[in-house]
């Protein structure tokens, strides 16, 4: 390490003001800072401080993300299995879904990272970490099917205009990743819902078999097409496992669970707006059971279903939970997740285009998480401003 | 009974070089300086001469805008030589002690014959005044204006901060006086921990006590106004140090100034880390001792609220303790975002220190150990801010120069110091005391 450090002291001029890189002045900072813990100490405030950055923070819901990323790829090798029958073992499946998802990957980070780079530069800062997550965020909320320029254009269009124009990450007002999703959803329906995307029928690099049409529904999709009130898909242990189709990190109950006590274990996320989601979620559906709408499959589906299905898991730990865009106030993040969860379902079982609503249900809280602080803040204004009349 | 408040949010960070009980009385210190930054707010205009001989308690500057309030010489001696910065700016005003110190007389007192405006006159002509702070925007008061309240907290939480119930042996009787002539100007309430029962056992009744519980920051006053009588908009309190009000009750007592104060030097880097008895605005290397002084980092404070300062510079008017840290301790610590780090300590579950329980001490240095970012992680500050306000809101508030938002957020009842344990667990590291400080400074722009 010692080596290396001399190396970067020895080349750090050319990438100074003046030097003759100093366009990839923020590659190299981010680089720099990325292997060794800055020497910089402090000028003003506090002599001393915690060791925790936002470097560590991202790193370790990056981390948190990896057991359900694992799990997606296998879940994506097991589908295909499943459909196509092309006789993979389980290192075969394994396999086939890594190199069916790490392209999705790749792309998303040299997309994302490249504008972030080049937003630093310009704008003559510190390389922010937020696309650490969402950079792998992304590639685990689309159906295995997505093609890869599809991706790479909304990547780039979620970073630019759901974060850079607000200033960055701890600026934005939605979710990167979510902005991402929406963006395919809407400008690509096709690509992103339906039949026909969730299990791929592709060969990877030789593995797997080639099959042309093939359809796999989702248990959401099949609950929402039903016309009965008993056409949702039994509740089973695979929907816990994960091994039903799905975008490719959301299907796992157990590998986001893992995620989730990650990221409850080290407070990086408020188990305040994990929680209440799931109550949310539960009490919604809950309601909509007793209502006993006719013909309705997603109204009678119940309520442990609806939370183990779709994106709901997913979206309560790694989404919701989201510290720049919920809810910032402690009363807030309450009501923040609770609307989640309750939206999300409310989307599943009254809106007839969409099978799921997790994603639409966060980003319309997002909107709606600064109102909510608002009044919290507020009361305490009010509170103060009683004070004065009192005195008074 | 007092009723004791307890303090649930806070922090108490514990570090190594934790000072010995003894207490040293160190000889005089070659050189003294009275430096006005350490008054904040004030405008100094120097009334002496290089060359000139001050007398203990002689003004050596005084307030522009204020010429009542005064600065006085903490000894007799020579004034050396007025130091000068950028734009003229007074940075200093050293005075060479005399052998044989002489001390202005000012007469002896008796408190229950004074009123409001003589006590008040006597601090301002003793210099004493100075050492007040007001709130709102934390800086020296203007006399004209009475106070609605003064308060005064018995203890300090910071980390190795002196024990103000072993500073108060021998001086109770001063301790009583002073706390009576501060009641004669406005109503007095006063911090106690609820430990110090030999500070509690003085029970004042000319003074409003309550007893707090808790980590740092339940020492620091700016809680314990929250906790005890907010300051609404329009109001103003004041604030002083417990040692202060010895400093009061000597100078009644006696007719005579005293500033000896009882300090704590301790840190890593320190040596005979304890406690010393000495003059505010003696030069630090007359008692401060320091190990590898090239990677060391000299505070006048606490490692908190305090600033770096040289080994030859001087101790601060208000300051109780020197602290001193190496500078950088791990050099080029790799990739700091994945590696365990079991010698860091941090509030997050992301290390381990939060398994080895609180007594274990860290070894702290001056390094930020991240790059600072827009405010990412939310209910950080909330922690370890015990007041009734919201801090994230309010510092976002003083970010965007929103002044309507500020008041209403409670700007008028903070100062700096009380945002020092947000800016230390801030993960974005953002530099919180110097944005509430602008907020402050441009706000009293705005509203004097």
């Amino acid at each position: 390490m010692k080596a290396l450090k001399n190396y970067f002291n020895k080349v750090k001029p050319n990438f100074e003001e003046g030097g003759k890189l100093h366009a990839f002045r923020s590659v190299f900072d981010g680089m720099e800072t990325f292997l060794f813990v800055p020497n910089d100490t402090a000028k003003t405030g506090t002599n001393i401080h915690d060791a925790m950055d936002s470097k560590r923070m991202m790193s370790i819901v990056v981390i948190a993300l990896v057991p359900a990323l694992l799990f997606g790829m296998y879940n994506v090798g097991y589908q295909h299995n499943l459909a196509t029958t092309a006789g993979l073992d389980f290192w075969g499946m394994f396999f086939y879904g890594f190199l069916a998802v790490l392209p999705k990957i790749v792309v998303s980070y040299v997309v994302g990272l490249g504008i972030e780079f080049v937003v630093a530069q310009w704008k003559n800062e510190e390389i922010h970490e937020g696309f650490l997550v969402s950079g792998i965020l992304i590639p685990m909320i689309v159906p295995v099917s997505c093609p890869l320029w599809i991706l790479a254009v909304a990547t780039a269009f979620a970073v630019i205009f759901a974060k850079e124009v607000f200033g960055g990450t701890g600026m934005n007002i939605f979710n990167v990743a979510l902005i991402t999703r929406v963006f395919l959803f809407f400008a690509y329906p096709s690509k992103m819902s339906g039949d026909a995307v969730w299990v791929s029928g592709d060969t990877f690099f030789g593995l797997g078999k080639h099959l042309d049409g093939l359809t796999t529904a989702t248990p959401l999709g099949i609950a929402l097409s039903a016309t009965s009130s008993t056409g949702y898909k039994p509740f089973n242990m695979d929907m816990v496992y994960g091994l039903i189709p799905g975008s490719i990190g959301e299907t796992s109950v157990i590998a986001i669970a893992i995620g989730a006590l990650i990221l409850l274990f080290t407070n990086i996320a408020s188990w305040k707006t994990m929680l209440s989601v799931f109550i949310g979620g539960a009490v919604m559906a809950i309601g909509f059971n007793q209502m006993g709408l006719e013909g309705n499959a997603m109204a009678a589906m119940p309520w442990y279903e609806h939370l183990a299905l779709g994106g709901f898991c997913f979206g309560a730990v790694f989404m919701a939970t989201d510290p720049v865009t919920s809810a910032r106030t402690s009363t807030g993040k309450y009501i923040f997740g609770f609307l989640v969860g309750a939206f999300a379902i409310i989307i599943r079982v009254l809106n007839p285009g969409y099978p799921e609503g997790m994603m639409l249900a966060i980003l319309l809280m997002n909107i709606f998480a600064p109102l909510i602080d608002y009044y919290v803040v507020q009361s305490n204004i009010t509170k103060r401003a009683k004070r004065i009349k009192v005195n008074q | 009974m007092t009723n004791v408040i307890k303090i649930r949010k806070g922090l108490d960070i514990s570090l190594t070089g934790g000072p010995s009980n003894d207490i040293a009385s160190p000889a005089m210190a070659a050189l003294y300086s009275l430096v006005p930054d350490d008054f904040h707010g004030v405008t100094p205009k120097v009334v002496v001469k290089e060359g000139e001989h001050v007398d203990a308690g002689v003004s050596l500057f005084i307030d522009k805008n204020n010429p009542s309030v005064k600065f006085v010489s903490p000894v007799s001696g020579i004034v050396t030589k007025v130091e000068r910065g950028a734009r003229r700016k007074v940075m200093n005003i050293m005075v060479k002690p005399d052998a044989n110190q002489t001390t202005r007389d000012f007469g002896k007192q008796k408190v229950s014959a004074m009123n409001g405006s003589s006590v008040l006159e006597l601090l301002l002509e003793s210099g004493l005044f100075a050492f007040f702070r007001q709130r709102p925007y934390d800086v020296v008061p203007s006399p004209g204006v009475t106070p609605r309240s003064i308060h005064v907290s018995a203890f300090d939480t910071a980390p190795f901060a002196p024990r103000f119930e072993d500073i108060l042996q021998g001086q109770e009787k001063e301790w009583a006086a002073g706390l009576e002539a501060l009641a004669k100007i406005a109503k007095v309430y006063l911090g106690i921990s609820a430990k110090q029962n030999a500070v509690t056992a003085l029970h004042n009744k000319e003074v409003t006590e309550a007893l707090f519980d808790g980590p740092h920051p339940a020492g620091l006053v700016g809680v314990q106004i929250n906790k005890m009588a907010p300051v609404n908009k329009g109001e103003v309190v004041w604030t002083l140090g417990a040692e202060e009000v010895l400093f009061i009750g000597r100078l009644l007592m006696s007719g005579k100034i005293d500033f000896t104060r009882t300090i704590t030097v301790a840190g890593e880097n320190a040596v005979d880390a304890q406690s010393y008895k000495v003059l505010p605005g003696a030069q630090l290397s007359s008692f401060v001792k320091v190990t590898d002084l090239e990677n060391s980092r000299v505070i006048n404070g606490n490692v908190l609220t305090g600033n770096k300062v040289q080994l030859d510079g001087f101790l601060g008017a208000r300051s109780t303790q020197v602290t001193v840290i190496p500078e950088v301790n791990c050099p080029d610590e790799p990739f700091g975002w994945i590696m365990p780090r079991v010698k860091q300590f941090s509030v997050s579950h992301s290390y381990f220190s939060w398994l080895c329980g609180k007594k274990k001490e860290y070894s702290f240095d001056a390094r930020i150990k991240g790059g600072e970012r827009h405010m990412i992680m939310s209910g950080e500050y909330e922690t370890v801010f015990p007041m009734d306000i919201f801090p994230e809101y309010l510092v976002k508030a003083v970010i965007a120069g929103n002044i309507d938002d500020m008041e209403a957020l409670g700007i008028y009842e903070v100062a700096p110091e009380d945002f020092a344990l947000c800016e230390f667990v801030c993960s974005s590291k953002v530099q919180v005391q110097r944005i509430i400080r602008e907020g402050l400074d441009s706000l009293r722009e705005e509203m004097c």
